[in-house]
């Protein structure tokens, strides 16, 4: 296939500033991001809780959210599928073929990463910090918010991790999604219609945005998160 | 809040810990009462850093009891500890030592006061807004003590707070030592360093395999210990 | 307990303030008024519903979200009550959805035709003939890859139906040569192109697609090769909560004079991809 052709695809798509394309780019943005906010408001305390907390059971639940960290992407939307139909359980909610389930379908595949990467960095910093933490009395799950603050930098990164995994995914949304011109297509979801179109340099022209665009997400979440390591030691 | 009562004397009714189902402190017992400096003297694994944080209360002794003569639990503890090697929180300086005063109740105006006045008595002050983490390790247990000062404590506990330091760093936190007892807060702390108990102590609890082997004033210590180990320690015989 | 430092407030209001940025720039929200169609990949594909579906909006207001499934799947999305409509083309399928209930009418809204799409080097010798049942015959006896959709769509009907006339029964003869995808029409073709295989497509899908290669028209108008849509509102008293009044009102459009006219000015280089015919009988 011709390389210029994919090139001069995403260029016209970046530059055309065409309504419908950048309607696409931001409900990506609006899914994915709502997505990984609502993971970390979940997934930030629970990880630093099971990263302290010690019960039966612990290690299962951690060896279950590493192997939920692979979980096939079709098969979360599937299950969001089946609870959101009409036919399921919270069918009369009318959430399926929407944007609310494509958000809840991505806060499922974000969700492990999340918890099981919050683990590991505040366990570390847990063993770092305990003897001064608990002899000023901030002990178990008090010492949650500290833990939090000062991994701030390391958590950025489990949460840019999550925001690769729902931004690259496309199984889950499509299921959930339906794909619906102007409601529910996201960049991923286009690039698999183009792709069937056999369009296929508009196709990969979209994946040039939506890989520049991770690009420079990514970009300022490092560099941002560079500099306020250097700040804080 | 400062409450009336004093939480000295600090009462140790053979309090004993076991790890790993090994005994590691054997149930010793003594009493600190208010004012002067105790050294935990002895040699490595003698037991002196698990001795001070059964008395903290980061530990749970496995038999005996950790006793305050306001018989308070601890939980708005007038008492605080510094340890081997620093630990600084990835903040400020100052907020290193607001961070504290927050964990224990201090409104934020009255934390912004204590941690100035505990700046400015540890020399801090132009640190305030630096990264706690990348002073030198000197400046770094400095303001561990700062941080445990703030907190305005009865009895302050520490850990070898030199051994990780420089001779030059290690005599400045010396000073610092003996200006908190003159200041007339209680310090218990605990050194394989002979000079420096020499230097520091009033009294001296030597340890040996988990045991308290001798508590006696530092004078006639190191005029004369009473038991073989704590002579052969002094005789700089390696003890086991 | 302490406070979480002001910064770290700082930061996760930002972070809430992007978001709102990212809502607010979102495209304009959807309109109250909308129902849910669950149709076939041909329609999208081809780029049909970009055609009406901005006319039909802008006399009623209501917007069309479309699904776009195989035929069985679109079917099933509107079993479970996903759909408020189905625009599918397997008249069979369809009218079993009707016999269970699901809809209380089909009415046939437009067709195009199927063609045989093979590689320019047609190694089973079918070029040109118009018999599409002996096209198919003769790329079982000489092995000719052949691609088949395989995931229970309309084009996918219409490929076993004709393989049954031909007296070809794939499921035991199938070999290497027969090779079921369990995708789309594009993908299809797209699988067909890299292969060099024959595919049966609708013409609509054909027309639109970008990525031909070596592939070319094989066998095109065969009675047999006619491709009929259908339109069915889903059936209230199987599901209450379907919009009964805006599917009906879709439906009625689609089979006006003036829903009849938008379908056949849809055009691509000039070729003409759908052919109403509502009302007609039979169809």
């Amino acid at each position: 296939m011709d390389v210029g052709a994919i090139f001069q695809a995403a260029f016209a798509l970046v530059v055309g500033l065409d309504p419908g394309f950048l309607g696409i780019v931001f409900l990506s943005l609006r899914v994915t991001l709502t997505a990984v906010l609502i993971a970390a408001l979940i997934g930030l305390p629970l990880g630093a809780a099971l990263a302290l907390a010690r019960f039966p059971g612990r290690a299962a639940i951690i060896v279950c959210l590493n192997a939920l960290m692979g979980l096939p992407p079709v098969v979360a939307g599937l299950a969001v599928f089946l609870l959101l139909s009409r036919s399921g359980p919270l069918g009369p909610l009318g959430l399926l073929f929407t944007p609310t389930a494509m958000i809840i379908a991505q806060v499922i595949l974000v969700l492990p990463i999340v918890i099981a990467l919050t683990r590991q960095v505040i366990e570390d910093l847990w063993s770092e910090y305990r003897d001064h933490l608990r002899s000023v009395g901030l002990d178990g799950l008090r010492a949650i918010p500290t833990l939090l603050f000062d991994g701030r930098f390391a958590l950025a990164t489990a949460l840019l991790a999550g925001f690769g995994r729902a931004s690259a995914e496309v199984g889950a949304v499509l299921i959930v999604g339906g794909n619906i011109a102007g409601y529910t297509r996201t960049m991923t979801t286009a690039i698999t219609l183009e792709t069937s179109k056999g369009d296929l340099p508009l196709a990969l022209g979209l994946g040039l945005v939506l890989l520049s665009l991770t690009l420079a997400i990514n970009a300022i979440a490092f560099g941002a998160s560079r500099i306020g390591a250097r700040y804080a030691g | 809040m400062l409450s009336t009562t004093s939480i000295l004397p600090l009462t140790v009714e053979a309090a004993a810990f076991s790890g790993d189902g090994k005994l590691l402190v054997e149930p010793n017992s003594f009493v600190i009462p208010a004012g002067g400096l105790t050294v935990l003297l002895g040699p490595n694994g003698a037991g002196k850093s698990l001795t001070l944080r059964l008395c903290h209360g980061l530990l749970t002794p496995s038999r005996g009891a950790v006793r305050w003569a306001d018989g308070a639990d601890g939980r708005a503890k007038r008492h605080a500890m510094v340890f081997q090697k620093p630990i600084m929180l990835r903040r400020s300086v100052e907020a290193n030592i607001t961070h504290a005063l927050a964990a224990a109740g201090a409104n934020g105006a009255e934390r912004k006061v204590r941690a100035a006045q505990a700046l400015d008595r540890f020399g801090l002050a132009e640190r305030a807004g630096q990264p706690a983490r990348l002073l030198s390790g000197g400046e770094q247990q400095r303001l561990a003590i700062a941080r445990a000062w703030a907190l305005r404590p009865e009895l302050l506990f520490l850990d070898e707070p030199t051994s990780q330091l420089d001779p030059a760093a290690t005599r400045q936190i010396e000073e610092l030592l003996s200006g908190l007892v003159a200041e007339g807060i209680t310090v218990m702390m605990s050194t394989h360093d002979l000079g420096q108990a020499r230097r520091l102590a009033d009294r001296v609890l030597f340890l040996h395999r988990g045991r308290l082997v001798e508590d006696t004033p530092a004078r006639d210590f190191f005029a004369g210990p009473l038991s073989a180990e704590a002579r052969a320690f002094l005789a700089g015989e390696l003890l086991w | 307990m302490t406070a979480l430092p002001r910064r770290s407030l700082l930061a996760a209001g930002l972070f809430l303030g992007l978001t709102g940025i990212a809502h607010a720039q979102a495209p304009a929200p959807a309109s109250e008024r909308f129902i849910t169609v669950a149709s076939t990949t041909s329609t999208q594909d081809s780029g049909l519903f970009n055609h009406i579906l901005p006319l039909f909006k802008a006399k009623t207001g209501i917007e069309v979200r479309v699904i776009s499934q195989g035929t069985g799947q679109a079917l099933d999305t509107a079993r479970r009550g996903d759909a408020d409509v189905v625009f599918v083309h397997a008249r069979a399928q369809e009218l079993k959805f009707v016999e269970e209930g699901f809809s209380t009418e089909r009415r046939p809204v437009m067709y195009n035709d199927f063609v045989l799409i093979g590689p320019k080097s047609d190694p089973a010798g079918v070029a040109g003939t118009r018999d599409i049942v002996a096209a198919l015959k003769k790329i079982q006896e000489k092995a000719a890859p052949f691609v088949s959709r395989g995931d229970k769509s309309g084009t996918h009907a219409a490929e076993l139906n004709l393989w049954k006339v031909a007296g070809v029964d794939t499921a035991a003869q199938k070999g290497p040569w027969y090779r079921e995808i369990g995708q789309g029409m594009g993908a299809a073709l797209n699988t067909s192109g890299a292969m060099g295989a024959y595919v049966l497509s609708d013409r609509a899908t054909w027309i639109s697609f970008k990525n031909r290669g070596d592939l070319v028209i094989s066998v095109e108008g065969d009675q047999r090769l006619f491709n009929q849509y259908g339109v069915m509102s889903v059936n209230p008293a199987k599901h209450p909560h379907v919009k009964v009044a805006d599917g009906k009102l879709f439906a009625d459009w689609l089979t006006s004079p003036e829903g009849q006219k938008a379908i056949a000015d849809y055009k691509i280089d000039g070729q003409q991809l759908f052919f109403p015919n509502a009302g007609q009988a039979g169809a």
